[in-house]
């Protein structure tokens, strides 16, 4: 069977000289539901671009689903649903019209079309708004807009790219259902997002890029694993005076009814309430400093923001 | 994709173009009525009355065949070259990059949407024409090939120039310096036999002459050149920019980075 994606050895040097690809090559296999995670500028949004022809790649090769993405390519990119970072509709168009245009550029008749687009405009909550032009959409509306007309031919693989910015959260958590509900189905998905929650809620493997290379692609569950510790953050009823001296954990004052504590993954809970227990500190409420991936995250691309490459302004 | 499903894309996309300027026709469809109009009052009644006739027609039937051609080409090229420029700057042409549809499709798709609005306006300012002159039919095959051809050729051509263009006035820019002094001197309002030898000779290289003159032909039966002549250069220009259009949309020129 083969695999939903494959790169190999993907490159891309812009004209003005910058080389946004520096060699990617993974894999996603079918059925998957896969996290793309990298900082600003990493990359994610390019090689997104060179497989849906829209970025010219310097170098390497692509595949979806066994067809190359060179050679192959009307069968390629039949099988790809891209929803792309912006806005990219015809704002003075009907919503309707859009969906059902998207699918005659796939062949689709249009009563089929018609179909089709009713469905997917009912269970996105947009049918309501079928005869409006797009432009009268709310942020949220548009990018379920974009989610819809990624699904009008049917595609195998979808591909998101960062379909949640900007997007409340009972409105996220309702796409997170309809996203899951479609990979149940089969479709396989590859989604690119800066809010680790989600990857983490989502998808069962996660591939991190950062300045063009490929610095980590693994399972949640291993990634998760690498976690030497985690940082809580305990709200005290009142002030401690004292704080009890806990041996291997690091307990740090953040404010007078505020403490952070660093605990090792095999230390476990127990000690550090028993210890507080004894001290007489009452502890209201308690919550992770960061979300579990977001610390690997920054334990892998973690930097100072000046460290970073600067965006050059000159070509 | 198959023959069935090109075809399909094909007509979604003429589908698309109509309608687009079809919503639009306050901008579309009436200001060249309202000009054609004026044009009459001018120069068909008012100035026309003291020209006297020429190519043994009143000035006014004169100017018909050359008023209507002005429109074919300008709203052909301006249907294209704004919808398409208008589908980079929004982006929505990445809906038909993404999808399957070959490029000559996508071609054909928005140049048969020009065709269509040079050929509705053309009509709308032939209906104008006949209040004030007489509209006349000598050869109808020759008014629907020469009105078909040639707004195919400024289609693509408004195609060209929408891939080339980066902002607003990258699009107004042919319009106004190569395509409004090449119509206005290309027979438009007068017979060629009246220039000076040299001026004559020179008109001769403007090819939009030739498609007035096929197009006067056809209606008032009198032409300057030869009739063939005018159906090889609009052929030979339309194939030679289809396949500059091709190549560009092939190599992805302004459109894919
Ligand atoms: N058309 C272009 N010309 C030149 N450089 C570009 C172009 N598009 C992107 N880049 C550069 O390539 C690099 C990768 O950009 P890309 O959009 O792929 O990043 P990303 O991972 O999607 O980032 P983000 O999370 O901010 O969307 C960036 O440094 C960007 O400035
Ligand atoms: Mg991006």
């Amino acid at each position: 069977m083969a695999a939903a994606l494959r790169l190999e050895g993907l490159r891309k040097t812009y004209r003005n000289g910058h080389v946004a690809l520096d060699g990617i090559t993974m894999t996603v296999p079918e059925g998957d539901f896969f996290a793309l995670l990298g900082p600003n500028g990493a990359g994610k949004s390019t090689t997104i671009g060179i497989l849906a022809s829209l970025v010219v790649k310097t170098g390497g090769k692509a595949w979806i689903f066994g067809h190359d993405i060179d050679t192959d390519f009307a069968r390629a990119r039949r099988h790809l649903g891209l929803v792309p970072q912006e806005f990219n509709f015809n704002v003075w168009e009907p919503v309707v019209e859009i969906l059902i245009n998207q699918a005659g550029y796939y062949g689709i008749p249009r009563r089929r079309a018609a179909t089709r687009a009713e469905e997917l405009l009912h269970r996105l909550g947009l049918w309501g708004k079928r005869n409006q032009q797009a432009r009268n959409l709310s942020g949220g509306m548009k990018r379920r807009l974009m989610i819809a007309r990624s699904l009008v031919h049917d595609p195998r693989l979808l591909i998101l790219d960062e379909p949640t910015a900007g997007v409340d959260i009972e409105l996220r958590r309702s796409m997170w259902d309809f996203l899951r509900e479609i990979n149940a189905q089969g479709t396989t998905i590859i989604l690119t997002t800066h809010y680790l929650e989600e990857a983490e809620a989502l998808c069962r493997h996660i591939a991190i890029i950062d300045r063009g290379r490929l610095i980590e692609n693994t399972a949640l569950d291993r990634l998760l694993e690498r976690l030497h510790q985690e940082t809580f953050v305990l709200y005290l009823r009142e002030a401690a005076e004292d704080l009890p001296d806990l041996a291997g954990l690091r307990l740090r004052r953040v404010d007078a009814r505020t403490l952070e504590v660093e605990v090792p993954r095999e230390a476990g809970l127990n000690r550090l309430f028993a210890a507080l227990d004894d001290a007489g500190v009452q502890v209201l409420s308690m919550r992770n400093k960061a979300n579990r991936l977001e610390e690997v995250f920054m334990s892998l691309v973690g930097r100072e923001l000046d460290e970073r490459p600067a965006t050059k302004d000159t070509a | 994709m198959n023959a069935r499903e090109r075809w399909i894309a094909y007509w979604t996309l003429v589908l698309r173009e109509t309608l687009r300027f079809l919503r639009i026709w306050i901008q579309t469809v009436v200001p060249p009525m309202v000009t054609t109009a004026l044009y009459f009052v001018i120069f068909g009644n008012l100035i026309g009355e003291r020209v006297g006739p020429m190519a043994g027609h009143p000035y006014r039937d004169f100017i018909v065949p050359g008023l209507i051609m002005m429109s074919v080409i300008t709203n052909s090229y301006a249907n294209v070259v704004s919808s398409f420029f208008g589908a980079k700057y929004q982006r929505h042409v990445e809906e038909m990059l993404v999808a399957p549809v070959p490029h000559y499709v996508i071609l054909g798709g928005y140049v048969t949407g020009g065709i269509l609005r040079g050929l509705v306006v053309g009509l709308a300012v032939t209906a104008v024409a006949a209040v004030f002159a007489e509209v006349r039919v000598h050869a109808g095959w020759v008014l629907v090939a020469m009105a078909v051809l040639t707004a195919g050729l400024f289609s693509i051509g408004g195609f060209i120039n929408a891939v080339f263009a980066r902002n607003f006035d990258d699009i107004s820019l042919i319009p106004t310096f190569v395509l409004t002094p090449l119509t206005y001197l290309g027979g438009v309002f007068y017979s060629i036999d009246l220039l000076p030898p040299f001026w004559r000779e020179l008109s001769l290289f403007n090819p939009i002459l030739y498609m007035v003159d096929a197009f006067r032909y056809g209606m008032l039966g009198v032409h300057d050149s030869p009739l063939w002549a005018s159906f090889v250069i609009v052929l030979t220009a339309g194939t030679a920019l289809w396949v500059l259009a091709l190549s560009l949309l092939r190599r992805g020129v302004g459109l894919r980075s």
